[in-house]
């Protein structure tokens, strides 16, 4: 299959598809509408559903249910509704059912605008949801990079029974660019035999629920889950390097953001400043890697982001002193522009070549 | 001599025993349920829908594969199961916390898209599991937690007839309500929960029945005059009856 010319959207639409998702529940919001019919179009195609909720409260919900019969479902919003799903990722954490949501986020906060963000970073990082629990968040920078990522949070969904949270601003929603399918080839997964398809004469009834009315049992399935991701925490963690081998100040960037950090980087090596880039791609785990390796040689790193300082608190924690750590970042929508970025990486460097 | 079995417990219900408290017919509904489950030999097809409130751990009881809904969203959560598995039969067991406040969006969506889905409405006009505050069934007049001088229409607005409301979508096949309150009634009840789960089997859109049922410990009543208090009160206040069979009309 060669290139075709997609928007960010139905790229994960088609992408999920191509995964085996076959059940989509979703409500319109701006600016990832196109997913939702990108789907309504494309499941009665491979014989899936798509479905239209109420709201968005609905949509998880229904996912919830889909979720517990085994089969791969997703949903989609952009922040508002976003927040709106998060009673539901919490029931999907606590009884532990795999789907993929997608959040393309818009500014905020309320109703905020339907400009690309990044400032749900914290929600979807640091539980969200009522509860302990953290789920894995993955943040692809491009096009192509959603087609990898999509089939890996179905993967990642299923091999820990856990909700995966696919966040992109929503620059990476409206755009377009030329991106390749691959076939892909099955993952190796485990069997759903928790699921609740009716017992059908195989073996005892199952029962899927986050309720735990004795304190005692309750902490005991919070250990279990704590431990569910502290091995997501050891397996899943992904990151992408740019220039770090050499760099005396490294720029931490996810997303649309890394791009338009990579072409200030690229513009301030040509002035001889040595200067690289980390980009999370899975945000949570949150890659602590490559800056235990390079924080005890660089002067310092710069968070640059489209909120107001999110992202630059995990960057501080893995850090942990070792280096300065300074910050860029615009909020309300506004996309930083690559002459700001490299403004200041000047101001931070000094601008000297070293 | 030999005995002869004239009566036992339905498969369609687990050994555990509920936690209901004395004279809430809670454990009946349960029973009737389960019953028709199993006279219908569809326990081994069916997927239910706990909510939440006092019937939180029906998954507990009911003998085939539960899920635990959020407060409100049984019926989302029934519609993705029902989606996935057409052929398989699902049901939600709600209050009227449950459905008729934080679930009416819900219900009501589901109704109106026809979802085959059975939802068994317990109505005891009280939230029982939060300690007995006001629900949108509770009736004018009636004293709760959050209505200590009774409910008074002119501040918390009227109750609100969930059959009534249901039976003018389209979506909907089967509404019935009844009540839990005597014998008589509760072979009624029986019926009306058969009907519906034809109505599911039948692929004819959204069932539903409304049970009226008691709740002695937060009505402040004892289970007698609990089961008259139903009869003399919440009867006249929701009418008994068949609201919608497309299969016989209105």
């Amino acid at each position: 299959m060669g290139k075709v010319l997609m928007k960010g959207n139905e790229v994960i639409a088609e992408a999920a598809v191509q995964a085996g998702c076959k059940y989509f529940f979703g409500y319109p919001i701006t600016p990832q509408s196109e997913l939702v019919a990108y789907m309504a179009r494309r499941l009665p195609e491979v014989g899936g559903l798509f479905l239209q909720a109420e709201s968005e409260i609905a949509a998880i919900n229904m996912v919830y249910g889909a979720a517990g019969t085994g089969v791969r479902v997703m949903t989609s919003s952009s922040s508002p509704g976003f927040s709106l799903k998060q009673e539901g990722i919490s029931y999907l954490v606590g009884s532990e059912l795999p789907a993929v949501v997608v959040n393309i986020v818009r500014g905020g906060p309320g109703l905020g605008n339907i400009q690309p963000a990044q400032s749900d970073y914290f929600q979807v990082t640091k539980g969200g949801g009522h509860g302990d629990y953290n789920i894995p968040v993955l943040a692809p920078a491009s096009l192509q990079e959603i087609v990898e990522l999509t089939s890996e949070a179905f993967d990642i969904a299923d091999r820990y029974r856990t909700p995966v949270i696919l966040m992109g601003d929503g620059m990476l929603g409206q755009m377009m660019e030329p991106v390749e399918f691959i076939d892909g080839t099955e993952s190796e997964l485990p069997e759903k035999n928790w699921a609740t398809t009716g017992t059908r004469g195989d073996g005892p009834r199952r029962i899927i629920t986050s309720l735990e009315l004795n304190a005692k049992s309750l902490e005991t399935r919070n250990e279990a889950l704590q431990k569910k991701f502290a091995r997501i925490k050891e397996n899943e963690v992904r990151y992408k390097t740019y220039l770090t081998d050499d760099a005396d100040y490294i720029m931490v960037a996810f997303g649309t953001v890394a791009r338009i950090t990579m072409n200030a980087i690229n513009k301030a090596r040509q002035q001889g400043l040595k200067v690289g880039l980390i980009r999370p791609i899975s945000l949570w785990p949150f890659p602590e890697k490559p800056f235990l390796e390079t924080r005890d040689v660089v002067k310092g790193y710069i968070s640059v982001e489209m909120s107001a300082g999110q992202m630059v608190e995990d960057v501080r924690l893995a850090v942990n002193g070792h280096a300065e750590v300074d910050f860029y970042g615009r909020t309300g929508g506004v996309v930083p522009t690559q002459e700001e970025i490299y403004q200041k990486i000047l101001t931070v460097t000094g601008g000297i070549t070293v | 001599m030999s005995m002869k079995t004239v009566f036992k417990k339905t498969n369609g219900l687990t050994d555990n025993p509920t936690h209901y408290c004395p004279g809430c017919t809670h454990g009946v509904i349960h029973r009737l349920v389960g019953e028709v489950l199993e006279e219908m030999d569809i326990l081994e097809d069916t997927i239910g829908v706990a909510s939440v409130g006092c019937s939180v751990l029906s998954y507990e009881y009911f003998n085939c594969d539960m899920t635990q809904a959020a407060h409100g969203r049984a019926p989302a959560v029934a519609t993705g199961v029902k989606r996935v598995l057409p052929d398989r039969y699902v049901f939600t067991y709600q209050g009227d916390g449950d459905l008729a406040s934080i679930g009416i969006s819900e219900v009501i969506h589901a109704a109106a898209r026809g979802e085959k889905i059975t939802v068994i409405f317990v109505n005891n006009a009280i939230y029982g599991m939060t300690g007995g505050q006001m629900a949108p069934t509770t009736l004018i007049g009636q004293k709760t937690a959050t209505t200590p001088f009774g409910r008074d229409e002119s501040i918390q607005g009227s109750p609100i007839k969930v059959c009534e409301m249901l039976a003018t979508l389209d979506g909907t096949a089967y509404i019935e309500r009844v009540s839990a309150h005597d014998v008589p009634h509760i072979q009624k009840a029986k019926r009306a929960i058969r009907k519906a789960f034809e109505a599911q089997k039948n692929g004819l859109g959204f069932s539903m029945v409304e049970i009226l049922s008691t709740c002695p410990t937060n009505w402040g009543l004892d289970p007698y005059e609990s089961l008259e208090w139903v009869k003399d009160n919440m009867i006249p206040a929701y009418p008994l009856g068949v609201y919608k069979n497309i299969e016989g009309g209105q």
